[in-house]
């Protein structure tokens, strides 16, 4: 493979080489299935029971109310269909947001379509929730609510905290999707009135195909599942031992690197510095997120009278890997709902890029892309009709 | 890559892009809200298209259908330029992902819509306006029988 830039770590990350590691013994030496009765078994049974709390440690958990999943996608839907079929007793309204993560939207449009009622809370042009919404939208018959962490795309991190306060407060579940989150900011799920979280071990140096779902003692939720006795008899599977261990050696050094106060301002001052340059170099760029709550690694920009699948193929010929919120890039013909709702007419959504970055980015992947990027903005102005008419 | 070779080299090698300042006609197609507009320009001498260019604000199949049906209309009278089909421009660049199709339509579209705005100030009337595609129209797939 060519060199690549690698400015995409919102969509997935590297898997750090001490988490391959963790993992590779499990795979052809300790592959026993931790629910056998004999030594070798109850040795799996022992590493993927310390797993759960290296993960729970990480999220100020109790052991107990860890269930690792396939990944952000299942927890997602674990909580959300979990908690709505375990308690249409109570009611089948649920509370989200119009920024969520596709695993979370279609997961409640599916749910419309069967009988629930759903309310997408809007975002101001920060991509903050209107907490005054929120509260108006609260109802006898509201069994959850679900909003999002930090969002993948601009970045916005939300009052969850608040959220969770005003959750318990009216005696509803609270349920937060912190996959972008994971690696990036602190996660205490005591201090943040959450009864629900979302964790992904892809997004923060960890294997794919591995998450957690954290439900506090007591949360009455369905398995969406039926089967063996696995997780609590949360998820009925055999477990992922090696995904597992994978994800708890991710958790430990994610806990290190978060508590680096160098480390983590180091890929600040790199997406900063992004920004500047991008902002610097070209005209008519707005940024898109909050500027202040907003995770350190990301950047959204919308270079304006442009599509932003032509810069993507314009830096993936010189190796650097970022994304778009373009309808061409997201197989519809919408650009991203997330642009769409902080406001952003359709042509300049459809002219948005990502860049996030991660403790592996380099100076190099950001001075790349600032050779980069301007020429090939320039050269897409020159063809778009819109660049000329507003120079006219 | 979803794309195939001849349309990234159109992409990267784009040719016949820009304005043409008095062309003879203009089609402007296409719909910002879905991401894709095209301006194709024509300029016509003794009943023969001698120059053509684009201006497109789109994805890159947009790109490389309006450049490559540019070039195609080149040296052509005005009804043979009409002939040009999308099914040909989709040929000529081995094929577009399905989800694109509708990029070589507006192409078309485009060609058909600089030529009746040729006729159209040839006998003195206003140029045409600007062709608002259906949002949804490109959902469809009718694109591929065109
Ligand atoms: C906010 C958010 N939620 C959920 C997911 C889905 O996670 P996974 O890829 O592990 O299913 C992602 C990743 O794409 C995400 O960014």
């Amino acid at each position: 493979m060519d060199k690549v830039y690698y400015l995409d770590n919102n969509a997935t990350t590297k898997t750090d080489p001490e988490v391959v590691s963790a993992m590779m013994p499990y795979f052809s030496e300790n592959y026993f299935n931790p629910s056998g009765v004999y030594s070798a078994a109850q040795e799996a049974r022992k590493d993927v029971e310390n797993a759960r709390s290296a993960a729970a440690k990480f999220l100020n958990a109790d052991p107990k109310e860890i269930i690792f999943t396939s990944g952000g996608t299942e927890s997602d839907n674990m909580a959300i269909k979990g908690t709505a079929y375990a308690n249409t007793d109570k009611g089948k309204h649920i509370i989200t947001t119009k920024i969520e993560h596709h695993a979370i939207i279609n997961t409640c449009k599916y749910l419309e379509k069967h009988g629930w009622e759903v309310t997408y809370l809007g975002v101001d042009k920060f991509g903050i929730v209107d907490i005054e919404e929120l509260k108006r939208s609260i109802r006898k018959d509201t069994v959850l609510i679900s909003v999002m962490y930090a969002n993948n795309e601009i970045g916005t991190i939300q009052p969850i905290e608040e959220i969770g306060k005003i959750a318990r407060e009216n005696s509803v579940y609270f349920h937060t999707d912190a996959v972008q989150a994971a690696g990036k900011v602190l996660l205490d799920v005591k201090k943040l009135n959450v009864d629900m979280m979302s964790i992904s071990g892809h997004k923060f140096h960890g294997p794919k195909g591995v998450g957690i779902f954290y439900l506090k003692k007591g949360v009455r939720i369905h398995s969406l599942t039926q089967g063996g006795h696995h997780e609590f008899n949360r998820r009925a599977g055999t477990e992922n031992v090696p995904g597992i261990i994978g994800l708890a050696k991710a958790c430990e050094i994610a806990s290190a690197h978060l508590t680096d106060s160098a480390d983590m301002a180091r890929i600040k001052a790199m997406r900063d510095r992004l920004e500047k340059g991008i902002i610097e170099r070209i005209p008519e760029v707005i940024v898109n997120g909050h500027p202040e709550k907003r995770m350190d690694n990301t950047s959204n920009v919308s270079i304006k009278y442009i599509e932003g699948e032509g810069m993507l193929i314009h830096m993936d010929f010189e190796g650097i890997c970022a994304s778009s919120g373009s309808a061409c890039t997201s197989g519809s013909l919408d650009p991203s709902h997330v642009l769409l709702a902080i406001g952003l007419d359709h042509g300049t959504a459809h002219g948005s890029i990502r860049f996030s970055l991660s403790k592996y980015t380099t100076d190099e992947d950001v001075n790349k892309v600032l050779e980069v990027l301007p020429p090939a903005v320039v050269k897409l102005r020159s063809m778009s009709p819109f660049w000329k008419e507003k120079n006219k | 890559m979803k794309y195939s070779e001849k349309v990234m080299e159109r992409f990267k090698n784009t040719k016949n892009m820009g304005r043409i300042e008095n062309a003879d006609g203009i089609g402007k197609v296409g719909n910002a809200k879905c991401g894709d507009v095209m301006w194709i320009y024509i300029k016509v001498e003794n009943n023969i298209i001698t120059e053509c260019k684009f201006e497109t604000f789109g994805c890159v199949a947009a790109i490389a259908t309006s450049s490559l049906a540019t070039d195609l209309v080149m040296g052509k009278t005005p009804e043979e330029a009409l002939e040009i089909t999308n099914k040909r421009i989709v040929e000529m660049l081995d094929g577009l992902p399905p989800e694109k199709l509708h990029c070589s339509v507006l192409a078309e579209d485009g060609i058909k819509r600089a030529i009746e705005d040729y006729h159209r100030r040839k006998q003195g009337l206003s140029p045409l306006p600007e062709k608002e595609e259906d949002e949804h129209e490109h959902a469809h797939d009718h694109d591929e029988e065109k």
